[in-house]
């Protein structure tokens, strides 16, 4: 892994309609235990678009997101991306097909600085015989790191301060963009803004639009309504470990979105 | 940090920012040094033989042994593991590398491989108890340091392995231009194991298990196999130890290196190294291994019996962990 791909590489792509779903689930099914958390849940998501994944606590949001990562292979169910059916044993699977998550247990070591973070699993090594010894090319590193941070807005004093020392707006946005970065398909979010503030949530959604104008798809799960109607363009519901809904969202409201949520009313289906 | 941290708070915070996170390293080295220094000056003054060539020399030899297993035991300690067994593990590789120079003939280096062979066995052992068994690191070495001391003194019917050639003795007292060669095989260990931590992938992931095992495993590192890697590669010097230790009282010794783990840990964690993982460099090791072995010298020649020694080192441990603590906490309580 030589250098970080430019996140424009999609970008002249158009979304058509003919074209199979960046990454589809269909009829995923997972189970802890006891507790069913996924009973047949399908998700798509189309290129260049923000979908917003919502739905009460428990609803299983982490845990679709989990089997779209790798991180918990599905019991039952497919998973396709670009179309073809593919399996994600590990969050490896997942990133080599171009979809990288951020999750809402922050996954970052606290110990290493912005830049080790950024290339965590990804080094890069130094050329020649010294490099297939693992010698780490630290200096391309904090090169690379800079400017990408520097390209998606992302303000860090250094890139060789430890996480530990940032605040928290600061590690989602490393976070955040820690996956922009690798992404080539598809960028999921859990709850990237759920614990900060006014000032640094904006920062964050910032960040995910440039990942969308540089055509990126990107996957936002949020329980704030008002922010999921500004930044989404389509909205999945997930209710009981089932998808309830497909809407558009500038063709609903908020009410809409809690109604569908919580299943007190049906609402028009966007079956697009 | 408080809510505002928006472009006016960090314009000031930057300096004292960049200041915490060069000295936050080296705060525990730096103080791990000075104990160091007053306590050298003070057994100076304290005993007319301390600062012998003889008494130097010994002190060389000593740290040597304690500074190369504790370095194995700081790799250990970064990724949030403790290894237990360090001390009969030491002592069965010192006890089966004079017993085949002396039953087979072998000479010192093929004996050395041999011990450095079982230290190997013994951290994979370690290691696959972690990683495969899922035995936490603690009752994992805890087991393996007793089926190891019980295996020592079976091997040897609880008889030390003596009528050892003089050569035997290279490693632990011969010197090269005057510094003990065990110090010479120490600086080299030292090194090595710090560049390999500081500039390696191997090095990053280590650091990496022990700061965010999640975190590490989702980044796509083989966290098992890496991890059973370091208890393999502590178990190597471990091994090397054994037999520098073996190699300093010419014999392989069943009782050797009882309590062994405690001056180790001890010398990792004044050293800097954090038991809650992520954090730990050599350089501060070998301070804390220099200072464990003046305190160990110092307390013989003062006439402080083996039990006194026991409590200060105790003691030690608890004050550096307490120290460590007390970082974490500050370090945490800006983020
Ligand atoms: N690792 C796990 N082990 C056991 N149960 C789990 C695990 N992860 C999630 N669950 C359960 O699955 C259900 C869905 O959880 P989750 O996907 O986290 O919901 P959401 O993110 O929508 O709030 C919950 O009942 C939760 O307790
Ligand atoms: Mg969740």
């Amino acid at each position: 892994m030589g250098a970080i791909p430019t996140a424009a590489a999609d970008n002249d792509q158009q979304p058509t309609d003919a074209e199979p779903p960046v990454l589809e689930a269909r009829g995923i099914v997972k189970r802890f235990g006891h507790v069913e958390a996924l009973r047949g849940a399908d998700f798509t998501v189309r290129r260049g678009e923000v979908v917003a994944l919502i739905g009460d606590n428990g609803a299983g949001k982490s845990t679709l997101i989990k089997t779209l990562s790798g991180v918990h292979p599905p019991d039952e169910g497919e998973i396709r991306v670009g179309g073809r059916p593919v399996q994600f044993s590990t969050p490896v699977d997942a990133r080599r097909a171009g979809v990288e998550t951020v999750y809402q247990d922050l996954a970052v070591a606290d110990d290493l600085s912005v830049a080790a973070n950024l290339y965590l699993g990804r080094e890069i090594l130094r050329s020649g015989p010294l490099g297939r010894l693992g010698l780490l090319d630290k200096r391309a590193m904090r090169h690379g790191a800079a400017a990408a941070l520097d390209e998606l807005g992302v303000r860090i004093p250094r890139v060789t301060t430890p996480i530990a020392m940032l605040s928290g707006g600061q590690r989602q946005c490393v976070a955040v963009a820690r996956a922009i970065i690798w992404a080539t398909n598809v960028v999921i979010l859990d709850e990237p803004t759920a614990a900060l503030g006014v000032v640094q949530t904006g920062r964050v959604l910032d960040v995910v639009r440039r990942a969308r104008d540089a055509g990126m798809s990107v996957v936002l799960v949020s329980h704030n309504m008002p922010q999921v109607l500004e930044i989404a363009d389509r909205v999945e519901v997930l209710r009981l470990g089932r998808r309830a809904a497909q809407l558009r969202a500038d063709e609903v409201t908020t009410d809409d979105l809690v109604a569908a949520m919580t299943g007190s009313t049906n609402v028009d289906r966007d079956e697009r | 940090m408080s809510s505002a941290e928006a472009t006016a708070g960090t314009q000031r915070g930057e300096l004292s920012d960049w200041f915490r996170e060069r000295i936050s390293h080296a705060v525990s080295e730096f103080t791990a040094a000075t104990a160091l220094v007053v306590l050298f000056i003070a057994l100076t003054f304290a005993s007319p033989y301390f600062l012998t060539a003889d008494n130097l020399f010994n002190i060389g030899a000593q740290t040597a042994v304690i500074a190369i297993i504790a370095t194995a035991q700081t790799m250990v300690i970064i990724t949030k593991g403790i290894d237990l067994s360090v001390g009969s593990v030491a002592a069965l590789a010192g006890v089966l590398g004079a017993m085949v120079v002396r039953d087979l003939g072998f000479s010192l280096w093929a004996a050395t491989a041999v011990a450095i062979g079982v230290g190997a066995l013994a951290g994979l052992l370690n290691g696959l108890l972690v990683t495969v068994a899922r035995i936490p690191p603690f009752i994992a070495t805890l087991g393996t340091m007793s089926v190891g001391r019980g295996l020592v003194f079976i091997i040897t019917g609880a008889v030390g392995v003596y009528g050892l050639p003089r050569s035997f003795q290279l490693l632990g007292n011969g010197q090269i231009l005057g510094i003990p060669f065990a110090v010479v095989i120490t600086v080299l260990v030292a090194v090595g194991v710090a560049f390999l931590l500081s500039q390696t992938r191997f090095g990053q992931y280590t650091y990496a298990m022990g700061s965010n095992l999640e975190a590490a495993r989702r980044s796509g590192i083989r966290v098992g196999r890496h991890l059973t890697g370091v208890y393999v590669l502590a178990g190597v010097l471990v091994g090397l130890g054994g037999m520098i230790a073996a190699s300093r009282v010419n014999s392989g010794q069943p009782n050797y290196g009882i309590s062994l783990e405690l001056d180790v840990i001890a010398a990792a964690v004044i050293g800097g190294a954090s038991l809650f993982g992520g954090q730990g460099r050599i350089v501060g090791t070998i301070i804390g291994a220099f200072l464990i072995a003046l305190v160990r010298n110092g307390a013989v020649l003062l006439d402080i019996s083996i039990h006194y020694q026991q409590v200060i080192v105790g003691v030690i441990i608890w004050a550096a962990v307490y120290f460590d603590q007390y970082r974490r906490r500050r370090l945490e309580s800006r983020g």
